[in-house]
């Protein structure tokens, strides 16, 4: 009996000790790791697909309710005017979920670029579909555009050896494109 | 019999180098070796959690019931593996991306959980220090060293930078995840014609 008890009080007190030591850890580095988040990952992504934009687009940023979700919505503005915006939708890869930010430019209803966000795939392979080749792809491209890769009959080139990826990368496109009317309607009535 | 810091220290560079002589740690050998920046970041990361996982667990060896060890070493290296991965993010960011989960399956590293049950829980806290120093810097080199020979035929760069001719086709293979089998084998064989003592 004894020596259970010892047991439950051992492991008990490390846990105790190791849960403190690391919310400590937590609260020193939580802002540095949002600020670093949101100017590596947010950041160079929107610079691409907001490119032009005059305003402080990382700080102009709006919270819109779609469907009971909440989505944070990036608006570029040249001359104080919104002609773009640009948020972010996830596709299923081959090791996770890919975040990609698609930016679209409001009047034309064409794309502006993508950039993407965050993703676990293999790096060398399918990490690839964050590089320009790849996501270039989709830049200047109307939004009615068949955003599948050539081997499904689309239009976009997939990464060789990462079709997988590429596909993900292609379903979160058409994801935001389905949301983007009605986010455009929200950004330009709120005007 | 006891041996000096030094020869505890020294052990891990080639009597015992994990991933070739042990053959322990495989999984981030083999995975995370696509470019030398990840090797070291992954050599490096692991060198910090065995450093300390074995310092408090030496510490703490007398205190801890024998039933309940290895949950309470489990505790210790996940504890420091969070903290690894947190500072990675703060400070080393794209690093961090592109290890990704392999960070944080450092808690479940053969090496690490071995040196603990193995060394750490028998020996005093000086010589789990040099052990834990010895074993990751000799896993940081082991890992630089197969990452450096699969960045380099298979992207044709090192750290980043290109180091072969124009017309070099990147040998694709080698950043594949067979690429890092017959990369491994090919070094185990070669470890091997050196006599064991």
């Amino acid at each position: 009996m004894k020596e259970y008890f010892r047991m439950v009080a051992v492991l008990t007190i490390i846990a105790a000790l190791c849960g403190l030591l690391l919310a400590a850890v937590k609260k020193g580095t939580e802002k540095r790791i949002e600020e670093q988040f949101l100017l590596n990952v947010q950041g160079p992504a929107l610079k691409k697909v907001l490119a032009s934009s005059t305003n402080d687009f990382i700080g102009d940023r709006e919270q819109i309710t779609i469907d009971g979700e909440q989505k944070v919505v990036f608006i570029g503005k040249k001359n104080g005017k919104s002609w773009a915006i640009a948020f972010e939708t996830m596709g299923t890869g081959y090791k996770g979920k890919i975040g990609v930010m698609v930016g679209f430019n409001l009047s034309q209803d064409m794309i502006s670029g993508i950039g993407i966000l965050t993703h676990q795939e293999t790096p060398g392979l399918g990490a690839r579909v964050s590089e320009a080749v790849f996501t270039d792809n989709f830049k200047g491209r109307a939004i009615n555009e068949a955003f599948k890769v050539k081997q499904d009959n689309g239009i976009i080139d997939a990464v060789s050896g990462a079709t997988i990826s590429s596909r993900a990368v292609c379903s979160a496109v058409k994801k935001s494109i389905a949301l983007y009317a009605t986010i455009k309607d929200k950004v330009l009535g709120k005007k | 019999m006891n041996k000096t810091i030094s020869q505890e220290f020294l052990k891990g560079f080639w009597e015992i180098l994990p991933p070739f002589k042990l053959v322990l740690g495989l999984c981030p050998t083999l995975a995370v070796t696509t470019a030398v920046e990840n090797g070291i970041g992954m050599g490096l990361s692991t060198t910090f959690v065995l450093f300390f996982s074995n310092v408090i667990i030496s510490s703490i060896k007398n205190l801890i019931p024998k039933k309940v060890r290895i949950a309470s070493y489990i505790v210790v290296i996940a504890t420091f593996v969070v903290i690894v991965e947190l500072v990675m993010k703060a400070y080393f960011f794209s690093i961090s991306q592109q290890l990704g989960l392999f960070i944080n399956l450092i808690v479940v590293n053969c090496i690490i959980l071995g040196r603990a049950e193995a060394f750490a829980s028998k020996n005093p806290i000086y010589l789990s220090a040099a052990d834990g120093l010895g074993i990751g810097l000799g896993f940081t080199l082991s890992l630089i060293l197969i990452s450096s020979i699969r960045e380099i035929l298979g992207k044709g760069t090192f750290l980043g930078m290109q180091v072969m001719w124009d017309s070099f086709e990147p040998f694709a293979f080698m950043v594949s995840a067979p690429g890092a089998f017959v990369c491994l084998g090919l070094i185990l064989g070669i470890m091997n014609l050196f006599p064991k003592k």
